[in-house]
């Protein structure tokens, strides 16, 4: 039974690993850009989530919401404001550009919230629920639950809408979505909105059960080991890698000495690098210059 | 009838690199308009411009009246120019109808479905893998998908980058008589770009000759095919053996 508990921890940590991976890999395949603030953009995204559950007192869902459609903005504004003018310069330049806005990110919101760690209040906090002999605690369903209703929507939009058809066109070729007229640019600043609201989504799920700080984006680092484990490109490949990273850490945090599951992702990452490089889902290609 | 699309004295740069010096060009409306030219000669870039995945440095590019230079791409799709870009380029890991249907992102009436079926009648192979992926198509139904996807736009003017380009001489005819029948029954103007110049100098109506950037002769492709120097450089019709005089040495410009 303690494995199976361990499972199901491991599980709901690695859902925000995924989740956080998903962003990083929506950006890389649309705009073949890196951006290594997206677990920042997840911290924003938990203080924006206390500012309106804790601070203006909204109802839960409606907080929930209306942090969704902050982040989703914000992620825009971020594309349109930042990274659009860095369209044509080195790759290295911009890697460096999302590295140094994580840095402003954690100081604005030490700046504004404060650096104490927050508890965001929901109204499931604390509650159990027993299955025979594993207890999970509500955090840790609404974690599995939030991420299997967020990718069963993101594939629906995928698959079926016209926006997520074309997104997924302007990923696989630039230069012909421009020629059919498609808003190549357009896209862009929604692949980033949507990335930036799934990473708030993910900062609302961890809340309850890790603190709020302005440092908890570092969780970043690891999901970015769960998107190469995932095989970097793969949308599905990116849950399976963040779930592979959380479980490996609950197991790893059991049985081995202490210290090995902080570093278990990045073990799991290099072993992955050395037997299969293009990571579990390979579905990079050559892209044609 | 019209110039639908003029060029005038174009300059195009890749970096420091001038890739067209001072081209001008008339497209008329419903004709059919053939850029021939060697490997480098800048007819790709020509047409890139027009579309705007590259700016002029100098010139302007009118379309109906109207300057699209130094625009983006997207937007002079949406103007009605559907640009069939060299090497096919078609969205690979979409399904042929899906690629079909982001042929007409920027339409917002509901004709889009008759239009789907319009360009499965011109290209009944399509039809017959419509759920495939498009990577899975062979290069020629590529190609076929990429000119119909074109069509999906309903364009008024169509730009083909080497539509011969990799095909099989039987495929290369076909896609000529596509072109052919697109222009009079779809009267969507064409602006071919081709290092077949058979096929370019047979279907096309008036021709330019592009070398290292600058257009060296334009005439009707009628007087073009019976042009010397186009026989000799473009359609390998010089009477002497391999032994007589080396051609490319004797003459490799016009100027």
């Amino acid at each position: 039974m303690e494995v199976l508990q361990l499972l199901i921890s491991g599980i709901s940590q690695g859902c925000v690993y995924g989740l956080i991976a998903l962003g990083f890999v929506l950006i890389y395949k649309a705009t073949e850009m890196v951006n290594f603030a997206q677990g920042d953009v997840m911290m924003l995204g938990a203080f924006v989530a206390v500012s309106f559950v804790n601070l203006l007192d909204l109802p839960f869902v409606w907080g929930v919401l209306a942090t969704l459609m902050v982040m989703g903005l914000v992620g825009a504004l971020l594309e349109r404001l930042l990274l659009r003018p860095m369209i044509g310069e080195p790759h290295f330049a911009v890697l460096m550009l999302t590295i140094g806005l994580g840095f402003l990110l954690r100081a604005l919101a030490g700046a504004i919230w404060g650096n104490e760690p927050r508890a965001l209040e929901t109204p499931y906090a604390g509650e159990v629920l027993r299955l025979g002999a594993v207890v999970l605690g509500y955090e840790n369903v609404v974690i599995m639950l939030g991420t299997v209703v967020l990718c069963t929507l993101l594939f629906l939009f995928f698959r079926f809408t016209r926006l997520g058809i074309a997104m997924q066109a302007a990923s696989q070729n630039q230069l012909a979505a421009y020629y059919v007229g498609i808003p190549v640019k357009r896209i862009y600043s929604l692949v980033w909105a949507l990335s930036a609201l799934i990473a708030g989504f993910a900062g609302v799920l961890t809340a309850p059960v890790s603190l709020i700080d302005p440092l908890m984006g570092f969780v970043g680092i690891k999901a970015f080991a769960a998107a190469i484990v995932g095989g970097f490109g793969s949308l599905p490949g990116a849950i399976l890698g963040g779930l592979l990273v959380g479980v490996v850490e609950q197991f790893a945090g059991l049985y081995l000495p202490t210290g090995f599951s902080d570093v278990s992702a990045y073990v799991l990452l290099l072993v992955m690098l050395m037997i299969r490089p293009q990571g579990l889902f390979a579905t990079m290609q050559r892209k044609k210059v | 009838m019209g110039n639908l699309l003029e060029l005038q004295n174009i300059e195009t740069y890749y970096g420091p690199i001038m890739a067209i010096r001072g081209v001008s060009m008339d497209v008329p409306e419903g004709k059919v308009v053939s850029v021939l030219g060697a490997n480098g000669a800048g007819k790709t870039t020509v047409l890139k411009t027009i579309s705007g995945a590259m700016d002029p440095q100098k010139g302007t590019v009118t379309f109906k009246g109207e300057r699209i230079d130094a625009r983006d791409p997207d937007w002079v799709a949406r103007r009605g120019i559907a640009h069939v870009p060299e090497g096919r380029e078609v969205f690979p890991f979409l399904s042929v109808e899906d690629n079909l249907r982001m042929g007409a992102f920027s339409r917002r009436d509901s004709e889009v479905s008759q239009d789907i079926e319009l360009v499965y009648e011109y290209f009944p192979v399509l039809k017959e893998y419509r759920g495939n992926q498009a990577e899975y198509l062979s290069g020629g139904q590529q190609q076929m998908l990429a000119i119909g996807r074109a069509l999906m736009l309903r364009p008024e003017l169509m730009l083909l980058d080497e539509p011969s380009l990799g095909l099989s001489p039987r495929l290369v005819h076909d896609i000529a008589e596509i072109v052919v029948r697109l222009n009079r029954e779809q009267s969507v103007t064409m602006l071919l770009v081709e290092q077949n110049a058979k096929m370019a100098l047979d279907i096309g109506d008036y021709g330019y000759v592009m070398e290292l950037g600058r257009i060296v002769m334009e005439d009707t492709c009628e007087r073009l095919r019976e042009a010397t120097d186009v026989q000799e450089f473009y359609l390998g019709m010089k009477d002497e053996g391999v032994r007589g005089r080396r051609r490319w040495k004797q003459r490799k410009t016009w100027r």
